[in-house]
């Protein structure tokens, strides 16, 4: 087993079961997994396999039944939702496969939510909106709706909501399942740059290619992770399958 | 969250989502300008009603001849109803009754009234020079009766306002003379326009001294006589000085009847309180419906935004700050509802009197507080309590209901 202090994340036997109805599914088995600083993992397997409800819990959206998980070496599972909701603010940036933009609020303003959220004053938001709008090539559509906006110019405006508050962890569900090939393309080339520039990068995904890219792959079956492989050999790159 | 942002998101989100904050204001709008409209016309009736009975003067004991009997079919009323006239003289001696201010014989016939070849009908009364007091009358021009010190009767008139108009058209009638019945009358006062009371108006009377109403209408029992008191007070006690004077004066038997004006307004208490009842309880179910749109249209948002509130908690929103931004929210739709149906209301309360200005259509401040009060109240609780139940969810499960 790896060492604890040294993982940026550490999951620990972690369950989760749904109710539908009268039947029961576990979406998550026994999961132990342990994630160093600054990789870049690919999570895949068939639908229903666990893989989103791994990312949610995470991401703190979601609350093991059973299991621990530290983040930062911090157990992150028994904090108030106060402060799970401070951790999210923090360290971890969501990006989703259907955006979840505000529709009424402009991309600039969009961006600028979780610094209001967080209570960063207005002037200091308004020069990292700034920044992010040229970092991400949207300066000229900062004042447009979401819905003015094309399906990749939208994830791009997700994204930059993501790591304005520039978080240890990027989580991301099917980030180019609702794009073109062409746009999905140009969305994960800057999900990559941002993992080049430190940010742990954690991809949820069907397609194979895009799986292929990522430097470590989970395959996922039944709530299992019934492979953990590394292309590379990266210092970190060890998990332990499941044992049901 | 500083609050500043706070406001300005949850205004954003009210005025994003149009629809919506639409159909609030208007479910808010509709809900309490019907309790102000509603309110306002059931108290209008109640006021008109109350003030149709103080324009007959205050403080007043009427005596009227006969004896109204109660207890079933008395023989005596076969024979006889009035046995003794009510005459001038008991008027008069009712003044040295304590208690009594002021006192009024009243005499009533219809005669026709002629000057300068017109000729119309007309009411006339025959009373003292005490009763434009008694029943605060005013005048527009000239003078009232003056008193008869003799008992016969000068030949003067005071005429009411149409018939001075529909007789003499603008000129001067003062010093005219007019004929009433086989009279001829010199005019000395009109009275003023608009005098009303018991849905009778005085713009169409002839008011003469009452001897010579009585030599007119060849009558010597009275009408009524209208007794002042001097006091609120003092009425139940004028009301039995008075009866005894009578009985006193009719050889011992009570003959007449005497009735106040408060037992006549506690008549009509009751039917006044009723329709007090009717009025609340047209506002409280105008304020039901009102609350219930109300609620509908927050339930039917807060549902619908429930993905917008596990967003912003996976942005890293505390549920403090869900809560409130949705609290903000519901404060600006509220109040600003609220607002609006209270503006709207007057505004129909306003019309009401300008369509009918005898009808004092004034909504009472009790209806408007409790319409607005409620409005919102139900906009915040019904605008809060899903919210605050989404806040509470986890993230995942509120993000994932669209």
């Amino acid at each position: 087993m790896q060492d604890d202090a040294a993982s940026l994340i550490s999951l620990h036997g972690l369950e989760r079961t749904f109710y539908l109805g009268d039947s029961k599914v576990q979406a998550l088995r026994n999961v132990d997994l342990h994630i160093s600083p600054s990789e870049y993992i690919a999570v895949m397997g068939p639908s229903g396999s666990g893989k989103s409800t791994l990312l949610n819990m995470i991401g703190l959206l979601d609350r093991p039944d059973a299991g621990t998980y530290l983040l930062e070496g911090r157990d992150v599972t028994t904090l108030k939702p106060d402060e799970q909701a401070k951790v999210r603010s923090e360290r971890i940036g969501f990006i989703f496969q259907s955006f979840h933009l505000i529709p009424r609020l402009t991309a600039a303003a969009n961006i600028e939510l979780p610094l209001v959220l967080a209570g960063v004053p207005a002037a200091e938001r308004a020069r990292r909106v700034k920044q992010a709008l040229q970092e991400y090539g949207l300066t000229d559509r900062a004042h447009h709706l979401p819905n003015q906006l094309s399906g990749g110019q939208r994830q791009r405006v997700a994204i930059a909501r993501a790591t304005i508050l520039r978080p240890a962890v990027l989580l991301a569900d099917e980030p180019t399942g609702n794009l073109d090939r062409a746009t999905g393309e140009e969305v994960v080339r800057l999900l990559e740059a941002l993992n080049a520039q430190g940010m742990t990068l954690i991809v949820v995904t069907h397609d194979q290619a895009l799986g292929a890219r990522a430097r470590r792959q989970l395959r996922m079956e039944d709530g299992r992770i019934v492979s953990d492989a590394s292309d590379v050999g990266d210092v970190s790159a060890a998990a332990t399958g499941s044992s049901g | 969250m500083k609050a500043l942002d706070n406001l300005r998101y949850a205004a954003g989100s009210a005025t994003g989502h149009l629809l919506r904050t639409g159909l609030l204001m208007l479910a808010m709008s509709i809900g309490v300008a019907a309790v102000v409209i509603l309110t306002a016309l059931g108290d209008g009736a109640r006021r008109y009603v109350i003030e149709e009975f103080s324009a007959i003067g205050t403080n007043l004991v009427i005596v009227l001849p006969g004896r109204s009997e109660t207890g079933g079919l008395n023989p005596a009323n076969l024979i006889t109803s009035t046995p003794r006239d009510l005459t001038v003289d008991d008027a008069n001696s009712l003044l040295r009754v304590p208690g009594v201010k002021r006192i009024a014989p009243l005499i009533i016939g219809t005669t026709e009234v002629n000057a300068g070849g017109k000729l119309r009908e007309a009411m006339m009364i025959g009373t003292n020079e005490d009763f434009m007091h008694v029943r605060q009358m005013k005048l527009s021009l000239g003078r009232f009766l003056t008193r008869d010190n003799i008992g016969h009767g000068s030949a003067e008139v005071v005429l009411g306002a149409l018939i001075r108009e529909e007789l003499f058209g603008t000129a001067n009638p003062l010093g005219k003379t007019v004929r009433v019945g086989d009279r001829r009358l010199r005019v000395v006062g009109v009275l003023s326009q608009g005098g009303r009371g018991m849905g009778m108006t005085t713009d169409e009377l002839l008011i003469i001294p009452v001897a010579t109403a009585q030599a007119m209408l060849d009558s010597n029992t009275l009408f009524r006589i209208l007794v002042e008191a001097r006091s609120r007070e003092q009425i139940e006690e004028v009301k039995s000085g008075v009866l005894k004077q009578i009985t006193q004066r009719h050889d011992g038997e009570e003959d007449v009847t005497v009735i106040t004006q408060d037992a006549v307004l506690e008549t009509f208490d009751k039917i006044l309180n009723v329709l007090t009842l009717g009025v609340a309880g047209i506002a409280a179910i105008s304020l039901a419906v009102a609350g219930i749109l109300v609620m509908n249209v927050m339930l039917v948002s807060v549902t619908q935004r429930t993905a917008e509130i596990g967003l912003l908690k996976a942005l890293g929103a505390t549920a403090d700050s869900v809560r409130q931004l949705f609290i903000t929210e519901a404060v600006l739709l509220s109040v600003t509802g609220g607002m609006l149906g209270t503006a709207l209301g007057y505004a129909g309360a306003a019309l009401l009197r300008q369509i009918y200005p005898a009808f004092p259509a004034y909504p009472p401040v009790w209806a408007v507080l409790a319409g607005l009060g409620t409005a919102i109240v139900s906009g915040l609780v019904f605008g809060v309590m899903p919210a605050r139940r989404a806040a509470e969810l986890d993230p995942i499960t509120a993000l994932s209901k669209r």
